[in-house]
């Protein structure tokens, strides 16, 4: 009998297991690209962003469909895809990063810790390094993650026609909201 | 007994360790792939015409285009007549964009004051993925209204005389992001026709895109008809190029057609391009958003 209440509790604890990967598939990510002078606004959201995170390691992967952002005007959209995005070439955007500071946080209790995250984002065929700051907020087993950083257009080889210079900026805000619910392994 | 239990503890442990060591490819794994949702292949043509006839293409829904047609003079009476700007024949007209595969429209042109409005409707999309078409099969079915007064016109006292009906159904498939290809039966019936002019006229469209730069494409749009051919008429062939801007489409072309609408080009072009007597004209369309999509 005792080694087989022995053998039931090493099961039940390695189900009781802390999830160590959390993973969204309705993240949402914000661009506002509009420059000072513009009338109009240029901006879109995408509400079905992928991200996974592993708590263990402190790495972070997010990848985005181009196609999915929202703007208020479908020709501008349409552009957006077309001309700016190339989105049939370049169907996803990625980021694989990681938390910087991930040794000084403590993922053992609710709360929000400020972050710094660096890695590599993938967006319309270019590779570039991101450093960006936010928040990481663990609520009732959730991860929420919270950025705000700048990208360059220019770096990723998206040209602005001078025709709309005055109403595209060079650089565009980025902000990043995902709420992660823990993927269980089985 | 020991001994099991030993093997099986390890066993158990070597189970939460394997989990423990994964490494970070499985972070790309757990998204998992998507299986291919439907896309529907978007901006075949810049424009939801050709030149003159209407494309494969459908407005957004929620939107409106605002769209001037001009066509001018004969090129060849020269300088005389500024190479045919000084006449000017002009179509105003509305497009409202009410589903993604439905649209109508509204129009008039000075040419017979005539009013025009049509209902285009794709009961078949392009797509890639799942369910995917290889072409789009658009519908449309118009009628034009001649507004000249009485003494202007042999029109008859009923109102219907005034009256033409136009069906087409568009057979368009975009090749690829360059290229452009449709095909388009058309029947034109005018119920008061002027002689040597069949009541019901077929013909068929052939119009395509060529796109040579991000915002810029040449376009040919031509329809051959296929009964009540000579009579000194000829078939209405455009050749322009397509000029996209923020919110601008410029059509900038070259025809032997001055009509805008389908009745007016297909039965009543005139000149040829045999004779060199063909005419520049442009289309002017800008896209408003009517009912705005989301709340960023």
């Amino acid at each position: 009998m005792n080694y087989l209440v022995l053998q039931i509790l090493l099961l039940i604890t390695t189900g009781l297991q802390a999830p160590e990967k959390f993973f969204t598939k309705t993240g949402t990510i914000r661009f506002d690209a509009t420059a000072n002078a513009s009338l109009e606004k240029v901006s879109a959201i995408n509400r079905s962003v992928s991200a996974v995170f592993d708590s263990k390691s402190g790495q972070l992967l997010f990848v985005v469909q181009m196609k999915g952002f929202e703007f208020e005007k479908a020709l501008m959209q349409e552009h957006f895809n077309e001309n700016y995005i190339e989105s049939d070439k370049y169907p996803k955007a990625d980021f694989k990063g990681q938390i910087t500071n991930f040794a000084d946080l403590d993922l053992g209790k609710d709360g929000t810790s400020r972050v710094s995250v660096k890695g590599t984002l993938t967006l319309h065929g270019q590779s570039r390094t991101v450093d960006a700051a936010g928040t990481l907020e663990l609520q009732n087993g959730h991860i929420l993650l919270h950025s705000v950083f700048n990208i360059k257009l220019k770096d990723y080889s998206i040209s602005i026609p001078g025709l709309v210079a005055d109403k595209i900026a060079k650089s565009a805000a980025v902000t990043v909201d995902c709420t992660l619910d823990p993927f269980i392994t089985h | 007994m020991n001994k099991r239990i030993l093997i099986l503890t390890l066993l158990i442990l070597s189970i939460k360790v394997s989990v423990l060591s994964q490494d970070t490819t499985s972070l790309t794994a757990i998204l998992g792939t998507d299986a291919p949702a439907r896309e529907y292949v978007t901006s075949a043509f810049k424009s939801t015409r050709v030149i003159n006839g209407q494309s494969m293409e459908f407005l957004r829904p929620g939107t409106m285009d605002f769209r001037i047609l001009h066509r001018f003079g004969d090129l060849s009476n020269g300088v005389k007549n500024f190479f045919g700007l000084d006449e000017a024949s002009m179509r105003m007209g509305f497009d409202f964009g009410l589903k993604r595969n439905l649209m109508a429209g509204v129009g008039r042109s000075t040419l017979k004051k005539e009013l025009d409005g049509y209902v285009k409707y794709a009961p078949l999309s392009q797509s890639t993925g799942a369910g995917a078409s290889p072409l789009t099969i658009a519908l449309v079915a118009g009628i034009t209204v001649n507004t000249l007064s009485r003494n202007d016109t042999a029109a008859k006292p009923e109102f219907r005389s005034r009256l033409a009906y136009y069906y087409q159904a568009i057979f368009g498939r975009k090749f690829s992001n360059a290229l452009t290809l449709q095909v388009t039966p058309t029947l034109v019936h005018t119920n008061l026709t002027p002689a040597q002019q069949p009541t019901d006229r077929y013909a068929i469209g052939l119009g395509g895109r060529l796109k040579f730069s991000k915002r810029m494409a040449l376009t040919v749009d031509y329809f051959y008809r296929l009964n009540g051919r000579g009579a000194n008429t000829y078939d209405p062939l455009s050749v322009g190029v397509d000029i996209e801007t923020g919110g601008h489409v410029f059509q900038l072309h070259f025809s032997n057609a001055t009509g805008m609408n389908e009745r007016a080009y297909i039965n009543e072009t005139f000149q040829s391009w045999g004779k060199t007597e063909i005419r520049f004209g442009f289309n002017l369309s800008r896209v408003f958003q009517l009912r705005k999509k989301t709340q960023n």
